[in-house]
């Protein structure tokens, strides 16, 4: 598709919407990582709160479930001082009359300042963000199998902790990339902060097409894939991707695709583990692994606040200077 | 009523006439070329200096909307843009509400349509009973009603047993099928074309085997049925490949292709602009230039509009889920004198691909400038620029991506059996 103008920018070139990770510099995410790291430590003091968005208020519009993208939206709206609503509306209630332009027009008529949206097609968020009023920000929490942009600067921000910078690392993507929008958001994270080498690991029926040109280099063969990584994240495998004959069984899955500790030991002495959560034990990770010293999946779910908390100040201010 | 057309470049492919002139138009027929009749008297006279005059267009696909779909156009705001666009005939496919699958849709189209004074409309019926694929339509009833061929459309038929026996009893009564190849459990579900683009924006998409597994199915069975086929809007260079193979070996197929597809790739595609939204997708660079290629030769026969109207609300909300189809009556002159602007084909070809070959693949007396032929004639200014907006377009459905573009060719009359149904105020 064709370069346009940016949506996601104001006309200072400041995010005023937080649609995907494609069309956004290395500086501005490395400035997200940055007020991200300014937030961290609230979660640690006394009085978990700073005042940055009293009185604004903030709609979690979620046309999918989720748990805990929802909850650290709700978390760190309400450590901002904002007000929040969270909705869910299933995609049948939508289907039944109401189109989605007139969902978000009812609950904009609510005097709201910003909408976190999780749907389940492609370019939903973006399409939300071309017809919203002129004040309110756009946040997406999820697009179909496109985007989960506030998913991956969690997993950077949780990465940068650990190895301190990207450049030199190597980071293994391995799993369901074909319906992932979390590896979408991933790559393109990792490729623009200046990472070494992404690499996906996954069966052909798991890959979507011409994948290269997403700017990874693809193993079929977990051992190969794995060797001298510096991070492995491994994605969550949904079970209907048995039903549509996209791969035979889970245990086959996990002697080809799971991360046991013995296929762990193929990566970097000092290698992470992440995950995005949920995780299915034993069908693309072993306990062992998931609990393991290497793991960071649990710090991931903390870093989560810190940082949506930074897409929210950031995108607040940012399209307040606008009204 | 004698009209005489003066001062023209008069192209007529058919006739493989090029050249500066008069043309005389007597009651609903073409009288001379050239030279005037004895005792011609016009009582109209049409000063087309500058201006090309060449047959009426024939489209093989476009989709007026009713019955059924008045919101997103009528029989006459479509038929009036076609008019507009220099057409003087239109072929349109059964799956209007209700489907063209009984005589009553047919005779209240046509009828519809006669009363509009505009473009002659040609429907074509529904191959089965509702699109559903399962049982035949009265198709001999349709054919005396007349329908001039038989389609599914995009409902593809899954069980190909129903398709053989339907091409079986359309060839008994010689009907022509228009095929759309594509099989659907390999296309289920997608909106857009498998490549770079769609994994790149996580869209739903559909690879090329979706249309050349059905095409060569209906290949195969063309030759244990011997039925007439022409494979309507083909997307991908592998289809070229295959249908230039098979009419080497001598079996009778036609094919077209939409406008849009010789135009537009998938990496045109603005993000997540459903304007973009068609089907087939809008595929890769390299399938464009096989496409024109393949035009070039012959191996494609015709170029279609493919004009499908939305109301706005259909190309409203997240890409997946919008409607596919662009409006495409009005663009598909200026899209056309843009290849030849571009040296892709001469203007002779071109019109030779809205005329004369669309006339011969649905076997109709028209698309040519004979004297004696019908006087279905198209007048266009090949310079003249106008840009796409409220005023200038005509159709309902404002469903293109080249809104706000400046286009260049316009047509100044159109036409239609003797009668001028057009003239550019």
């Amino acid at each position: 598709m064709r370069e346009v103008e940016n949506l996601q920018l104001n006309e200072q070139g400041q995010l005023q919407h937080f649609l995907s990770i494609e069309g956004l510099d290395k500086a501005l995410l490395t400035e997200i990582l940055d007020t991200a790291e300014s937030f961290a430590d609230i979660a640690t003091q006394n009085v978990k709160k700073v005042p940055l968005l009293r009185g604004k208020t903030i709609v979690n519009l979620f046309f999918e479930n989720s748990t805990r993208t929802r909850a650290t939206f709700e978390l760190a709206a309400t450590r901002l001082s904002a007000d929040i609503l969270s909705m869910n509306i299933a995609t049948s209630a939508t289907s039944k009359g109401e189109s989605l332009l007139d969902t978000i027009h009812n609950i904009e008529a609510m005097q709201v300042d910003m909408f976190v949206v999780r749907h389940s097609l492609s370019g939903a968020a973006h399409f939300i963000a071309q017809h919203v009023a002129p004040h309110v920000s756009v946040i997406n929490a999820g697009d179909g199998q496109h985007e989960h942009p506030t998913q991956a600067m969690l997993d950077m921000f949780t990465i940068r902790r650990v190895k301190k910078q990207f450049t030199g690392l190597r980071v293994a993507i391995v799993g369901d990339i074909l319906h992932s929008r979390v590896a979408r958001s991933q790559i393109q994270a990792l490729n623009t902060l200046g990472a070494e080498e992404v690499r996906v690991i996954a069966p052909k029926t798991l890959l979507p097409t011409d994948v290269e040109s997403l700017g990874v280099s693809v193993y079929y063969d977990m051992a190969a894939g794995l060797k001298d990584v510096d991070v492995v994240i491994m994605l969550r495998l949904q079970k209907e991707r048995m039903s549509s004959a996209l791969l035979p069984s889970e245990s086959e899955y996990f002697k080809c695709y799971g991360l046991s500790a013995d296929k762990l030991k193929l990566a970097d002495k000092n290698a992470v583990v992440m995950h995005p959560g949920p995780i299915n034990r034993g069908v693309e990770i072993s306990s062992k692994v998931a609990d393991g010293a290497q793991s960071l999946i649990l710090q991931q779910v903390s870093n989560g606040i810190a940082v949506r908390m930074a897409v929210l100040s950031m995108t607040m201010q940012n399209r307040r200077g606008q009204v | 009523m004698r009209i005489e057309i003066i001062n023209g470049r008069i192209i007529d492919p058919a006739n493989n006439i090029d050249q500066q002139g008069s043309l005389y138009i007597e009651q609903d027929k073409i009288a001379s070329l050239f030279v005037a009749p004895d005792d011609f008297v016009a009582d109209t006279l049409i000063d087309a200096q500058g201006q090309i005059v060449c047959p009426g267009f024939i489209d093989l696909s476009a989709r007026l909307r009713e019955p059924g779909q008045s919101y997103k156009g009528t029989i006459k705001s479509e038929t009036k843009a076609a008019a507009s666009a220099g057409f003087t005939s239109l072929c349109v496919p059964p799956d209007s509400r209700p489907v063209i699958d009984n005589v009553e849709v047919v005779e209240l189209l046509k009828d519809k349509a006669e009363k509009q004074g505009y473009p002659q409309v040609y429907p074509v019926a529904a191959l089965t009973q509702k699109l559903a694929g399962s049982e035949l339509s009265s198709l001999y009833a349709l054919k005396k009603a007349g329908c001039i061929a038989v389609s599914q459309a995009n409902h593809p038929i899954q069980d190909l047993l129903v398709l053989r026996r339907a091409m079986e009893y359309a060839a008994t009564h010689d009907l022509l099928l228009m095929f759309c190849p594509q099989e659907s459990s390999l296309s289920k579900g997608g909106c857009a074309h498998e490549g770079t683009m769609a994994s790149r924006y996580g869209l739903p998409s559909i690879p090329y085997a979706a249309e050349t597994i059905a095409l060569m199915q209906c290949i195969e069975l063309i030759e244990q049925t011997e039925c007439r086929v022409h494979f309507r809007g083909i997307s991908c260079a592998r289809s070229v490949t295959l249908i230039a193979k098979a009419k080497t070996a001598g079996l009778a197929i036609t094919a077209d292709v939409a406008m849009h597809q010789l135009h537009l790739t998938d990496a045109d595609m603005l993000p997540y602009d459903s304007a973009y939204h068609v089907l087939p997708p809008l595929r890769s660079q390299q399938d464009k230039e096989a496409l024109l290629e393949g035009v070039r030769l012959g191996i494609i026969d015709s170029i279609c509009s493919d004009h499908q109207p939305h109301d706005v609300d259909a190309k409203l909300g997240a890409f997946p889920e919008t409607e596919a189809g662009m409006s495409a009556l009005e663009t598909t002159l200026p899209l056309m004198m843009r290849l030849v602007e571009q040296n892709y084909l001469s203007l002779t070809l071109a019109i030779a691909k809205l005329t004369c070959e669309p006339a011969k693949i649905l076997g109709l007396q028209a698309g040519s400038l004979a004297a004696g032929s019908m006087a279905d004639i198209c007048i266009f200014d090949p310079k003249k620029m106008w840009e796409i907006n409220e005023a200038s377009w005509q159709s309902q459905g404002c469903n293109t991506p080249f809104w706000l573009e400046m286009m260049q060719a316009k047509v100044t009359h159109t036409i239609q059996a003797g009668k001028v149904i057009y003239k550019e105020l």
